[in-house]
């Protein structure tokens, strides 16, 4: 790395201490390095880069994961899962779950942290109520879904007949099975948006609103022609950050649905999961892992556009 | 007056949908509690009577507690590696000058957007080859680093004054002596955002304890609950139970940290 911007971390050179505790001090930081970055480099290389180049290769095999035989098909896993439909279909259902949510929850988390924002007392309160499902076991609160959408004794349901509506089995519809799907998924996104927007907007400078007050603008001229223009980029950066999500969604169909009816919930982390570990498919399944990657990366340049690098997610 | 009725529409609209939003999980401990002649009966979400025994009988039907210590042993792992490992490599990042550095730290950044999706069945295979299939190790190992944890550290280090810690090097302490003395010790925030943030991704997962454990005793309590589903389908009191049991350790821990855990969101708006 040689001698960039060493003088701000380098105590040597500010005290002007001789060559000798520059060079002990130099050999310090690799010996100190190679014990702190190390393992985590092991981890990351065993089971996040080799894999990647390993999931390239299988990608263009076809092979069940026990077989001497692993013929080199090219593209074909691509095709093949292209042409039987399956693929197509659910990079369709993937694309308007993905659309649902992100739109869904920003729009719904706008408004949410526009009234909370608004509030002389209790924000705090509000914004962990609404946060609480974003920290709720994916798969239990599904499975209490699963239970609200019974056809017959659900709450949902039990809730239309009193108002002489009735309800379909939403589970089991080529036609709701979707829409219920992404229903929960925004209740479950919902929170983190409210509160990356509450953090958006307690960033924004004071003086703006008191200008536009002492121009003479009301509450919702002010939230329409101040509020709205400067959380752009927050609400741009929560859209994409909601696309990736959406892309990656699994836990909520596995439980609701497995994928059904049809294939009308059939995402492409469930069609991967089902290529790989129920049909030994491992060609296909990398295959599909990779048009997932392509998603988020195209997504991600969108990002990179507008903000330059940075972090993302959950986790991680 | 105006303010302070429009003060109260904002209160009704938000415990309106708060209320929306919460009851799911109300509905969730109210049916856990109910006797199962009740289960379908018309809604009511407070309790009417408390039959505890639906929890020993959620317990008895299948392995739970088993499920609870896999998914304990699991989660501890997981935090305590990815904490300790995303303050060594941040403070490397941050602090010391060695070759290879800025590469590294954006070979780490670059692997954030790779979806776990791309890496599932090689990481499998690997795990498979290692023969950590079904093993404590091949549920932990994997999942030890995670790049958002290090990107904060490192944010957070630079953040720091390193008057400290060179004071310290002065008189002759070793680099890995000031991060484990002075540098880790003044983190504990960032810390507590990166630990609470692993807690509930390894308490929360599914799909990595799906792919590689067969073996019922390795199941952790996602997993176990929603194979319970499939086999209790109809017995709604011990499903509400199943699931309130799976998911109040996350509840509690967002109870307790939530002031990191909103931080670490939050920070992802203005970075």
């Amino acid at each position: 790395m040689g001698e960039d911007g060493s003088s701000r971390d380098d105590p040597s050179s500010r005290l002007g201490v001789t060559g000798w505790y520059r060079k002990r001090n130099r050999l310090g930081d690799l010996n100190a390095a190679l014990i702190l970055v190390v393992p985590t480099l092991i981890v990351l290389g065993v089971f996040t880069l080799w894999p990647i180049i390993y999931s390239g290769y299988l990608s263009l095999i076809q092979w069940d994961g026990l077989s001497q035989d692993r013929p080199f098909v090219g593209l074909d896993n691509f095709v093949r899962l292209w042409q039987s439909g399956e693929l197509a279909q659910s990079v369709q259902v993937t694309l308007i779950y993905t659309f649902g949510v992100a739109v869904g929850s920003v729009a719904v988390g706008l408004a949410v942290a526009l009234m909370i924002s608004r509030l002389a007392h209790g924000q705090s309160l509000y914004r962990s109520v609404y946060f609480l499902p974003a920290v709720t076991a994916t798969v239990a609160i599904s499975v209490v879904w699963g239970l609200l959408l019974d056809p017959g004794s659900g709450y949902v349901n039990v809730a239309l007949r009193q108002v002489g509506i009735q309800g379909p089995n939403w589970l089991r519809s080529t036609t709701f099975a979707l829409p219920a799907v992404i229903l929960v998924g925004i209740w479950k996104q919902l929170g983190f948006n409210v509160v990356v927007f509450l953090a958006g907007m307690a960033a924004m400078p004071k003086e703006v609103f008191e200008a536009a007050e002492v121009d003479g603008a009301g509450g919702w001229k002010i939230i329409r022609s101040v509020t709205f223009p400067l959380l752009a980029p927050v609400t741009l950066l929560l859209l994409i950050m909601g696309v990736i999500n959406g892309f990656l969604v699994f836990d909520q169909v596995f439980v609701l649905t497995g994928g059904g009816p049809l294939g009308t919930t059939d995402v492409l982390g469930m069609l991967l999961y089902r290529r790989a570990f129920q049909f030994f498919d491992l060609g296909g399944a990398s295959a599909v892992g990779w048009v997932m990657f392509s998603l988020v990366a195209a997504i991600t340049l969108v990002q990179w556009r507008f903000y330059g690098t940075g972090a993302r997610g959950i986790g991680g | 007056m105006r303010i302070r009725s429009s003060q109260a529409t904002l209160h009704l609209l938000l415990l309106v949908g708060g209320f929306v939003i919460l009851l799911p999980l109300l509905w969730m401990l109210t049916t856990s509690l109910k006797s199962p002649g009740q289960v379908h009966l018309p809604p009511y979400l407070f309790p009417q009577s408390f039959e505890w025994s639906n929890y020993q009988k959620a317990f008895a039907a299948d392995e739970f507690s088993r499920f609870y210590l896999n998914s304990a042993v699991m989660t501890g792992g997981i935090v305590a590696g990815q904490v300790v490992l995303s303050s060594m490599a941040g403070y490397a990042f941050a602090r010391l000058r060695f070759p290879g550095r800025n590469v590294l730290f954006g070979l780490v950044l670059a692997t954030m957007m790779m979806p776990v999706y791309v890496t599932l069945v090689p990481s499998f295979l690997i795990v498979k080859t290692l023969g950590w299939l079904d093993s404590y190790t091949g549920l932990i190992a994997p999942r030890l680093v995670s790049p958002f944890g290090i990107f904060l550290m490192r944010q957070y280090y630079l953040s720091l004054s390193s008057d400290l810690e060179q004071a310290a090097l002065i008189d002759g302490a070793s680099r890995f002596r000031v991060w484990w003395s002075i540098a880790l010790p003044l983190s504990v925030p960032a810390l507590a955002t990166v630990g609470i943030f692993a807690f509930l991704f390894a308490w929360n997962d599914l799909l990595w304890p799906l792919i590689i454990t067969t073996d019922p005793d390795l199941r952790t309590v996602q997993l176990g609950l929603a194979m319970f589903t499939g086999r209790y389908g109809t017995q709604w009191t011990l499903l509400a139970a199943g699931s309130l049991i799976a998911t109040l350790p996350a509840i509690i821990a967002f109870l307790f940290g939530q002031r990191w855990l909103i931080r670490g969101v939050s920070m992802q708006s203005t970075k």
